[in-house]
Parts: C-alpha cells; structure tokens; sequence
C-alpha cells in the first residue's frame, strides 16, 4: 500500500489562543513494500506526522492519499476504521495502552475490533506472541504481571496481530535494554523482508537507520530538511549535527580518523563491515600513512 | 480531541486580572460564590451577569476561547434546565403539551439555576486561566495562615491543591495519548452509546493505572527532595497523590 503526503499541514488546537502549527509543507510518499526512518530532533514534528498516516490526525491543509483513500483538509472523513487496520501504529511506550484480564485478550483486541473471528484472533495472538519473542504459557497471564520489556512486547504483538500492511513505529525501542533492542528491530526487519510489510520507523538510533532502512526522510522544526537513502543523507555529517542530530557510531569514528589523518579514506561507512573494508583500503592502498 | 478543554488551565498574560493579587481573586470568588446562591431576584441577576461580563471583559480571554472550551459544560446546564422545567409542578400552568406540561415556577427554577451554573463555571475558570497553580495555592495557603493557630495542616492542604491543579492538563494529555492509541487499535469513540460506553474501559484502565504510577513516581520525588521533612510530619506522600488523583479522575 502506498501512502502519499500533499501539502500537509497541521495546527494543533486550532483556533484557540495556543494554536501551534506542528507541521506544514509535507510531501511524502511512502512507496511499497518500503522501510521509510524519520529522524529529526525533539520537537521537530516526527510524531505528529506520524499519527497522519492512519489519520488519527487530519490534516489542516493539504491532502493525504492512504491506500485509495483520499482525507482532504476541511472535509469530513468516513470509513476511517479500515484504514487503521491497514497501517498499524506502535507508539511510544505502547505498554501504557495495555488493559485487559489476560495479555491473549489484550492482543485479540485489535482484531476484534476489526471484525476478525474469535478462533482466528486466538491464533494471530498465539503466533503474534511467538514473533515478538514470549513463551505461549504468557497468554494467560495478566499484562500487569509482566516487565517493562514484556509488557512492550505484547503491545506490540497486539500490532502485529491486526496484520497491517504499513507498520508506523515510534521509537519502538526506546527504554529497552540493548539486546532487547536488537532483537525487536530484526523482527521487525524479517516481517518487512518476509511479508512485504512497509515500514515507517521514528527513531533517535542512528545505528538502527542505517542498518535497516532504504530511505531517509529528515525533519527539522516541522518540515522535511532533507530526504534520501541512507548513504546520501550520511554522506554530509557536518550537516546533520547542525540539526542537532547524531550520525552512527561507525561514520563519527571515520570522520574522527580523517581528521587525525588530514585526508578522507572512502565512502561514509554505513557499517561495521564497510568500515573495516574502508580501514583496510587505507592499509593495502596506499602507503606512507601509518593507520 | 481534549485540545478544546480549559479547565484548570492557565492562559499566561498580562491582563489586569492576571497582575491582581490572587488572595483577592480567592476572596472576591468566595463572596461571589455566596452572592450567587442568595441572588433570586431579577435586578441582582443582572448585577451578577454584568460582573460576570466585566470580569471575562478585563481578563483579557478571548472570549470564543472561552466558550469553545466551556462547551461541553453547556450541555450540563441545558440538562438541568430541561429537567427542573419538566419536573417543577408549582405555581400556574403554561403550557401543556401532551405530557409535558410546563408550570412558571418551573421554568423560574429553572433559568435561576442555569445563570448560577454559568457565573459559577465561567468566573472559576476564569481565576484557573488568569492565576497560575502556584500563585493559586501561594494564595490559599496564605489565607489559611491563620488556621495555623489551631493545627490545621494549611501547607499540606494547599500542596494538594497545587498537585491536583497541577495534574489536570497532565492527565488531559495523557488521556489524549491513550485514547489514540486504541483508536489505532480500531475503537470508536463515536457512534451508538453502547459502543461509545464499552470504548470506555480500554481508556479508563490503562488511565488510572499511569495515574497511580505518576503517584507513585511523584511521592517518591517528593521525598527525595526533603518535602516531608518540610513539613514535619510523617509522610502519607503515597496517599496524597493517589488520593488527589483519584479524586481527579
């Protein structure tokens, strides 16, 4: 499914004496079967952006076209609630949003909603629990009962297990402990691999944008700054840091070296891997530096 | 969806009101309040709705602000007109339709009542959107000083006060979060009043639950910066924000 951003604009509380607008002049598009990273500094409109793509937000100007669905500014918009089942929204902290008895029942809820039979909805949560990486004997439990990372987990498997098409992410991991990290973002990369889910993904790890997604989309006070693959939009680092924003670890650490070297050695490295390889150019290539 | 609501918000400006000593806004909205209910009379009622439009006109509040915020309160007040106009059966007989009939007294009661609410909702929101929480409770607190003498817990009762007021716009917020995220789970919040009721428990429940954490959360901040020391007393800090809240919600 495609999703594509017109002109948007967005004033919160509009008209009243703290009207602020959040957003404005976005055109986006978020092609198929894509993993899409918005980055940008705290405050800069990411999430407000985000809650646009499952119009949870209308926009105050501007249009936004979400499958075959057109939501234009100032028009009232029906049949919203399949659209919500087409692309799925973690938010930030999703384990706030846990209430039922059991975590099945909290994971069938989304579904339920979206008119899935019971049986069937049993069977996504069951499988849902198992993707985001919990033992099938939690299903019975309470929410409540469970940690901070557990409790995440089953909010975000109550995502999953309303089979979206686009999967919208803010800041999925924030809070977790790294592993716990690692092991959500690759599930999630195996689902976009796998199932040709799209992935929208917020996030302040840069590690994490560069490792998975194929473009880039950069805000700055509630604008688009920038947008581009990964290698393109780290190719300027000095530029980013100017937004407030960070670069991977990987890039910070060539940058550091060129500038120690007086030179540049290769490409920006993305990765481990294409560091190693740009340190070991510097080696072979050339002589008469000492790495 | 909550961004319309105002009270016990605090508009900052510069208006006459908002630079007026809030002990005075206190007192004078007590006074008011007393005036309010002994007012049954045709002249005090105009006295009381020109106050009313004075105090809104030096505030400096827009006033379509106002009244799109105070909407839903409205409703209140149009309810409680319908049934004391429906249900007054004193004095002559108006009109009489059907089953309804309407009797003077009744629609008398009726239109008392609905003023007193609306003085009553505007002139209070107004002291919440002209006075901060701080001053608010620096106010009270200094009003009460005097009840020291017999042991009142006055700093105590005004850092209720202040927690409470102080939650109001945090819990707003919150319920806006909550109430997103499970309409991207696929409830609606409109509709039928049986699917409106139901939507109502996934937004309750995870709402009291953040609200006893943030208790919880904020007692312990509390004690780690020495407030019941302050105060000399055994801390009940768990209590007083879970209470607060509680109440809040």
């Amino acid at each position: 499914m495609e999703i594509i951003a017109k002109d948007v604009e967005y004033r919160y509380q509009i008209n009243t004496p703290f009207e602020r607008r959040a957003i404005y002049n976005i055109n986006v598009r978020i092609e198929p079967n894509s993993y899409t990273a918005i980055i940008g500094h705290t405050g800069s409109g990411k999430s407000t952006l985000l809650q646009h793509l499952n119009a949870l937000l209308l926009p105050t100007s501007g249009e936004i076209r979400i499958g075959d669905i057109v939501i234009k500014a100032g028009e009232k918009a029906k049949h919203l609630k399949p659209l919500r089942q087409k692309v799925g929204i973690v938010f930030q902290f999703p384990e706030h949003q846990l209430f039922e008895e059991t975590v099945e029942k909290d994971i069938c809820f989304g579904p339920l909603n979206f008119g899935v039979a019971e049986e069937e909805a049993k069977e996504r949560a069951r499988k849902a629990l198992k993707l985001v990486g919990l033992p099938e004997d939690l299903l019975k439990k309470s929410p409540f009962d469970l940690s901070g990372g557990q409790m995440r987990r089953v909010a975000i498997a109550g995502v999953l297990a309303m089979k979206p098409e686009v999967l919208v992410l803010d800041e999925p991991t924030a809070g977790l402990d790294p592993r716990g990290r690692r092991e959500i973002m690759d599930m999630f990369y195996q689902l976009h691999k796998k199932e040709g889910i799209s992935i929208v993904l917020v996030t302040h790890s840069m590690e994490d944008v560069s490792q998975y997604a194929d473009k880039i989309i950069v805000m700055h006070r509630g604008t688009i700054y920038k947008e581009g693959t990964p290698r393109e939009i780290f190719s300027s680092p000095k530029e980013l840091v100017e937004l407030g924003l960070d670069v991977p670890e990987t890039i910070r650490f060539q940058l550091k070296l060129e500038e120690k070297l007086g030179r540049e050695i290769g490409k920006p490295s993305l990765s481990l891997e294409e560091l190693v390889s740009n340190l070991h150019l510097l080696k072979t290539g050339e002589t008469g530096y000492d790495g | 969806m909550m961004d319309k609501m105002i009270f016990g918000r605090y508009l900052p400006a510069n208006s006459l009101l908002h630079r007026m000593d809030p002990r005075s806004k206190i007192i004078i909205i007590f006074l008011f309040i007393g005036v309010v209910f002994l007012a049954n009379n045709v002249p005090t009622n105009i006295i009381l709705v020109l106050f009313t439009i004075f105090s809104i006109y030096i505030s400096e509040v827009p006033i379509k602000f106002l009244f799109n915020g105070l909407k839903f309160l409205f409703w209140l007040i149009l309810f409680t007109f319908i049934l004391h106009i429906l249900f007054t059966r004193e004095g002559d007989l108006l009109i009489h339709w059907g089953w309804i009939r309407i009797y003077e007294n009744g629609l008398r009661q009726g239109i008392l009542i609905s003023l007193r609410f609306a003085y009553l909702i505007l002139v209070t929101s107004l002291l919440t959107l002209t006075t901060s929480p701080i001053e608010i409770t620096e106010g009270l607190e200094k009003l009460m000083n005097p009840l020291r003498k017999i042991r009142f817990p006055v700093h105590e009762l005004a850092l209720m006060m202040s927690i409470a007021l102080r939650f109001i716009p945090t819990l707003m917020d919150e319920t806006d979060k909550i109430l997103r995220a499970q309409m991207a789970r696929g409830v609606e919040f409109h509709g039928s009043l049986k699917k409106r009721v139901e939507a109502i428990i996934p937004l309750l429940i995870p709402l009291f639950i953040n609200a006893f954490k943030r208790a919880d959360e904020l007692a312990i901040a509390m004690e780690a910066r020495g407030i019941e020391e302050e105060s000399g007393e055994r801390s009940t800090g768990n209590c007083i924000g879970g209470r607060r809240i509680l109440l809040l919600l």
